[in-house]
C-alpha cells in the first residue's frame, strides 16, 4: 500500500515539476508553417527526408506507395530515385539498422519518426531543427535548445552553418549567433526544415488529406438533411396546441 | 393524427422525402464499413507480383512459390514430358482449355504456357482445394485426396472428381531468366514466342 | 337491451340491463384492435359521437403502425407481437407534448450507443489484443485498412460524444426533477448506466496501448491498491500480473467488446422498460397521466410517433453535424479526444510529463487529488459516484421543475454545474498549490449540492436551519484544522471563509428573505 501511495504522490507531484521546467522560451519562438495540401512542399520534404533522415530514423508506418500516391510522386520515379536496397514500393519505410548497433553508435535508438508529429507536434521538429548550437560540452559538438542533451549529431550543420548561443544577464538563452555560413541561406534552411517538418506532418497522419475532402461533403449532406428534418417537424407539430 | 389535416400532401412529400435522404445518407455510412472488410493495403503489398530466377532450374524440376497466399509451380518440362501432351478429347474434360476461366488467354494453346518448356501453374486442385503431388515418372500431377488426375499442362483427366483444368496464374518473362507472376505479358512478349 | 351498429359492424352500441349507459363495442377487423366501454352518456346521439370519434382514432393508429396487420406481418404478430409491441411503444406511448431542448439527449445516446457497438464490431475485425501487436494494429487501421481512420475517429469522437450527451441528459434530470416519484428506477438505473459507461471507456482506453493508455490505466487500477488489506492483491488480480502488461490489456478487451456492452444493452432496455411504465416527466414536472380524455389519452400528450420521433430526426441532424465536424476536421480535439502523448507506444519504463485522464473523467479525478491521501481521497471520489444513487430520496421536494422552485434552489444547481466544470479543469491541469487548493473547495462544493438539496426539501425552522449549517461548517472547518500550517494558512483560510459564508448564506436566508419562496406548479403543462 505505501508504495503505491508513492506511485500515486510520485505521479501527481511529476506532472507539476515536469510541465514547469524543460520549456524553453527559445524554442517556442519556431513555429512551423504547415501545410500538407502543399504538395510542392511535401515533395521536397520527402527528398530531403530520404537524403538527410532515413539513415537512422525509419518510417516504419509509411507504405511508400500510399506516400507516392499522395504525394503525387509516379511509382516508378519514386521507386527509382527514393527506394533504396531491393525494397518494393508496397512496403514500409523501416531501415537495416540494427538496435546493437544503434546504440552503440548513439547511445541510443533513433525513434521511429512516423507518428512524432502527433505525439511531439510539429513545431517541436522544426524547433528542434533550427536550435543546434555548438557546445564544446557535447559529444557531437552541437547541443540543442528544443531537446536539451540530444544524442543526435547535428546532421544539416553543413546546410546551416555554425551558430553559437546567445545569453541574457540571467543566463537564460535568448537568441543565437551566426559562428560561420552554411551552403544554405538562413531563409533556404528554414524552408527545409519546415519541408522536413511539414512531410512528417503529412506521415503522421496521411489520411489527413482524404479526411477533410471528404468531411466537407458529409456536412453538407447533412446540413441538408437537418433542414429537411426541421421542416418536417414543423408540418407534423402544426396541429399540437 | 394526420388525416385530419388539410396539408396532408406536403406532410407526406416532406416526410417521404425525409426518409429517403435519411436512408442515402444510412446507406451510405455503410461504405466505409463494407470497404474496411476488402483487403487493406497490407495484404495488397503482401499480393504484388512475385519474381523468380529460372537459370539454375533443371529439366523435369519443379520449384514452389506463393503469391496471394496460394502456391505456385514453375516446372521446366522435358521433351517427354512435352510429347505427353496431347488434345485427345477421350482423354481430357477440357482438351482445348476453352474454360476461359482458368487460364489466361496467352495460355489457351496447347502447351497452356508462354514457352512451351516453362510450365507455370497454381498448385491448387480444382475439386476442393488440395495440393496436388507432382509426379515426373508418370508425367502427371495427382491429388491425393480424391484422386483426381492432371496431365503435364495441367489439363484434368476424364473420371478424375476436379472438374476443371489447373489454373494457369498470369505471368510474364521480364528477361529470359525471369518470370513475374502476377503481371500480365505484355504484347512484346507474346511476341517473341 | 338496445343494440346499434355503426361502421359496417366494426362498431356495436349496446345498453345493459342495469344501467342506461350506452356500451361501445369496437373490433377493427384485421387487426388486434378490441375495446370494450362505457361512453358515459345515456343519448345515442352522443353516444354514437363518442364512438365514431374514438373509433376513427383507433382506426389511425392501426394504420399508421402497420395498414392492419394482415398477411407475413399479421401472421407473425399473433404468434410474436413484434409490431404491436413497436406500436405500443412508439405511436401508442404518449409523450408530453412540451419537451424542450433539453429532452433530446436521451435519442441521441440510444443513437452513439449503437453507433459505438456498430464500428466496435468493425475495429475489432483488424486489432490485435496483444501487447506486442496493439499499437501497430491501431496504425494499421489508421493507415492501411481501406477507411479506418474513419471508422476509429468515429469509435474515439463517439466515446467522448456519448458523454457530452449523458452529462446534459443527466442535468436535464436535475433540473426538471425526473428523478423524482415516481421515477426513481429510471434514474437508478441511469446511474448504473453511467457507471458502466465509465467502465468500458477506461477499459477501451487501453486497448491502443499507448503511453495514455498504460498510464492513465496505471494510476485508476492503484486507486484499488487502496483499499485496506485486500487492496496489493486485488490490483495483482485485477491486472492478471505484478504489472499492467498482456493479461491485463487481453482481459480489457474481452471485457470491453463482450461483457460491459452487454450489461449496458441490459441496462438501457430496463432504463426505457422503467420510463415507458411510468411516462416522461417533462420541464413542468406535472404528470400528464392526471388528466385524461374520455378514451384515456392524456391531454397534453402526443404520441411518441410521428410527433417526436421527426423532432428528434432535427437532434440527430445537428448532432450528426456536430460529430462529423470533429470525426472529419478535429478528432483530436486539441489533445482532449485523443492525447497526444498516446501516440508513442506504451512504455512501463517513462512515464509521461503530463498524465491526465480523458475529459469526461477529470471532474472525478480532481475530487481524487483534493486529498492528498489517496485511500481518502479514492474513497472521496467513489462517494462522489455513490451519492448521485440516494439523489431520489436526498430531495424529496415535492416539486419537480426548476421553473417553479426557489430562487436558492437556482443558485445552488447554478453553483453545482459550474464547480463540476471547474473541477472537470482543474482534473487537466498539473495541480499548483492554488490549483490544488481550488479543487478542494469546489469538491466540497459538490458534496454541499447534496446537502443543500435535503436541507430544501421542506421548509426549515431556525433552529434546524443554523443546526445543519453548523453541521457542515465544522465538518469542513475540522478538516482544515488538521491541515492548516504555517505556508498555507491563507489559502486555508480564504477558502473555508467563501465556503461558510455560501452555506450560511443558503441555509440562513431563508429565514430572513423570501429567496426560497416557491412558484404554484400549475395543473396543466404550459
Amino acid at each position: 500500500m505505501k508504495k503505491n501511495l508513492i506511485i500515486i504522490i510520485l505521479l501527481v507531484v511529476s506532472t507539476n515539476s515536469f510541465a514547469a521546467s524543460q520549456k524553453s522560451e527559445l524554442a517556442e519562438k519556431y513555429k512551423a508553417l504547415n501545410s500538407i495540401t502543399n504538395k510542392a512542399s511535401l515533395q521536397r520534404g520527402a527528398k530531403y527526408y530520404v537524403n538527410y533522415c532515413s539513415g537512422c530514423h525509419s518510417l516504419k508506418y509509411m507504405r511508400m506507395n500510399t506516400l507516392a500516391n499522395d504525394l503525387g510522386i509516379d511509382e516508378g520515379i519514386f521507386s527509382k530515385n527514393l527506394i533504396f536496397a531491393n525494397k518494393k514500393i508496397g512496403e514500409t519505410m523501416t531501415i537495416p539498422m540494427k538496435e546493437e548497433d544503434a546504440i552503440q553508435w548513439f547511445g541510443a535508438l533513433p525513434p521511429d519518426l512516423s507518428l512524432t508529429a502527433r505525439s511531439k507536434g510539429a513545431d517541436y521538429i522544426y524547433a528542434k531543427l533550427n536550435t543546434y548550437y555548438e557546445d564544446d560540452n557535447s559529444a557531437t559538438g552541437y547541443n540543442n535548445i528544443a531537446y536539451p542533451n540530444t544524442s543526435m549529431p547535428h546532421i544539416l550543420a553543413d546546410l546551416q552553418g555554425g551558430q553559437k548561443l546567445v545569453l541574457d544577464s540571467k543566463n537564460n538563452p535568448v537568441s543565437f549567433s551566426k559562428t560561420s555560413e552554411g551552403s544554405f541561406s538562413d531563409d533556404e534552411y528554414r524552408q527545409l526544415t519546415n519541408d522536413i517538418t511539414n512531410f512528417l506532418v503529412y506521415v503522421s497522419e496521411p489520411a489527413k488529406l482524404k479526411r477533410q475532402s471528404i468531411g466537407f461533403w458529409v456536412l453538407m449532406f447533412l446540413f441538408i438533411f437537418t433542414i429537411l428534418a426541421y421542416y418536417t417537424k414543423k408540418e407534423f407539430w402544426k396541429d399540437v396546441h | 393524427m394526420s388525416s385530419d389535416n388539410p396539408d396532408n400532401s406536403r406532410r407526406k412529400f416532406l416526410s417521404g422525402s425525409l426518409t429517403l435522404v435519411g436512408g442515402t445518407g444510412a446507406a451510405a455510412t455503410l461504405w466505409p464499413f463494407l470497404s474496411s472488410m476488402a483487403p487493406s493495403a497490407k495484404a495488397k503489398a503482401a499480393g504484388a507480383p512475385v519474381k523468380v530466377d529460372i537459370s539454375e532450374l533443371k529439366d523435369g524440376e519443379k520449384i514452389d512459390l506463393i503469391w496471394r497466399k496460394k502456391p505456385i509451380w514453375v516446372v521446366k518440362r522435358t521433351q517427354k514430358m512435352l510429347d505427353s501432351i496431347n488434345t485427345n478429347e477421350t482423354k481430357h474434360k477440357d482438351p482445348l482449355s476453352e474454360n476461359t476461366e482458368q487460364q489466361p488467354n496467352f495460355a489457351q494453346n496447347k502447351f497452356r504456357s508462354i514457352r512451351p518448356e516453362v510450365l507455370v501453374l497454381e498448385g491448387v486442385c480444382t475439386h476442393l482445394g488440395c495440393n496436388p503431388a507432382y509426379n515426373p515418372d508418370e508425367n502427371n500431377f495427382f491429388c491425393a485426396c480424391h484422386g483426381s488426375k492432371f496431365d503435364m499442362a495441367g489439363k484434368v483427366s476424364n473420371g478424375s472428381p476436379a472438374g476443371a483444368n489447373l489454373k494457369v496464374p498470369p505471368y510474364r518473362f521480364e528477361n529470359d531468366n525471369t518470370i513475374i507472376v502476377g503481371e500480365m505479358p505484355e504484347k512484346v512478349d507474346i511476341d517473341k514466342v | 337491451m338496445e343494440k346499434v351498429l355503426l361502421r359496417d359492424g366494426e362498431i356495436t352500441l349496446h345498453t345493459r340491463e342495469r344501467s342506461n349507459k350506452w356500451q361501445m363495442y369496437i373490433n377493427i377487423k384485421g387487426t388486434d384492435v378490441f375495446v370494450r366501454k362505457s361512453t358515459g352518456t345515456s343519448n345515442l346521439d352522443d353516444a354514437a359521437q363518442i364512438a365514431t370519434n374514438y373509433y376513427d382514432k383507433l382506426k389511425a393508429n392501426a394504420s399508421t403502425a402497420s395498414n392492419s396487420a394482415t398477411g407475413v406481418i399479421g401472421w407473425i404478430d399473433e404468434r410474436l407481437p413484434i409490431l404491436s409491441f413497436v406500436r405500443d411503444h412508439l405511436t401508442n406511448y404518449y409523450a408530453p407534448k412540451n419537451f424542450n431542448f433539453w429532452y433530446f439527449f436521451g435519442s441521441l445516446a440510444f443513437l452513439i450507443l449503437f453507433l459505438q457497438i456498430f464500428t466496435g464490431i468493425f475495429l475489432a475485425m483488424h486489432y490485435k489484443p496483444d501487447a506486442k501487436l496493439a499499437f501497430d494494429s491501431v496504425e494499421f487501421i489508421m493507415r492501411d485498412v481501406n477507411l479506418g481512420w474513419l471508422i476509429r475517429y468515429m469509435h474515439s469522437t463517439g466515446a467522448s460524444a456519448f458523454f457530452v450527451v449523458v452529462y446534459l441528459h443527466m442535468f436535464r434530470a436535475l433540473m426538471y426533477g425526473s428523478f423524482k416519484k415516481p421515477r426513481e428506477l429510471i434514474w437508478l438505473f441511469g446511474v448504473f448506466i453511467y457507471l458502466a459507461l465509465m467502465a468500458e471507456a477506461f477499459m477501451g482506453y487501453l486497448l491502443p496501448w499507448g503511453q495514455m493508455s498504460y498510464w492513465g490505466a496505471q494510476v485508476i487500477i492503484n486507486l484499488f491498491t487502496t483499499i485496506p488489506f485486500i487492496g496489493p492483491e486485488l490490483g495483482v488480480w485485477i491486472r492478471g500480473d505484478f504489472a499492467i502488461s498482456d493479461p491485463t490489456l487481453t482481459r480489457f478487451f474481452a471485457l470491453h467488446i463482450v461483457a460491459v456492452p452487454m450489461v449496458i444493452l441490459l441496462l438501457v432496455i430496463l432504463h426505457l422498460a422503467a420510463l415507458h411504465t411510468v411516462g416522461s416527466n417533462n420541464p413542468d414536472g406535472v404528470e400528464i397521466k392526471k388528466h385524461k380524455d374520455e378514451n384515456g389519452i392524456p391531454l397534453d400528450g402526443v404520441p411518441f410517433h410521428p410527433y417526436y420521433t421527426v423532432k428528434d430526426f432535427v437532434g440527430i441532424g445537428v448532432f450528426l453535424f456536430l460529430f462529423s465536424l470533429t470525426v472529419f476536421f478535429m478528432p483530436e480535439m486539441g489533445g482532449y479526444f485523443l492525447e497526444h502523448a498516446n501516440f508513442i507506444p506504451a512504455n512501463p519504463l517513462v512515464t509521461p510529463e503530463h498524465i491526465a485522464p480523458v475529459w469526461y473523467f477529470t471532474p472525478f479525478y480532481s475530487i481524487l487529488r483534493a486529498i492528498p491521501d489517496p485511500a481518502f481521497g479514492a474513497l472521496a471520489m467513489l462517494l462522489s459516484i455513490v451519492v448521485l444513487f440516494f439523489l431520489p430520496w436526498i430531495d424529496k421536494n415535492p416539486i419537480k421543475s426548476i421553473r417553479y422552485r426557489s430562487m436558492l434552489f437556482r443558485v445552488n444547481l447554478f453553483v453545482f454545474v459550474t464547480g463540476f466544470l471547474i473541477l472537470g479543469y482543474l482534473g487537466v491541469k498539473a495541480p499548483t498549490p492554488l490549483y490544488s487548493a481550488l479543487a478542494l473547495r469546489f469538491s466540497e462544493m459538490y458534496f454541499i449540492f447534496f446537502a443543500l438539496l435535503f436541507f430544501y426539501s421542506k421548509s426549515r425552522g431556525s433552529f434546524y436551519s443554523f443546526f445543519y449549517s453548523g453541521i457542515i461548517i465544522s465538518l469542513i472547518t475540522l478538516y482544515d484544522i488538521t491541515r492548516i500550517n504555517l505556508e498555507n494558512y491563507i489559502m486555508v483560510i480564504i477558502g473555508l471563509a467563501f465556503v461558510c459564508a455560501f452555506v450560511l448564506f443558503m441555509t440562513i436566508s431563508p429565514l430572513y428573505t423570501n429567496l426560497n419562496r416557491e412558484k404554484e406548479v400549475p395543473e396543466r403543462v404550459t
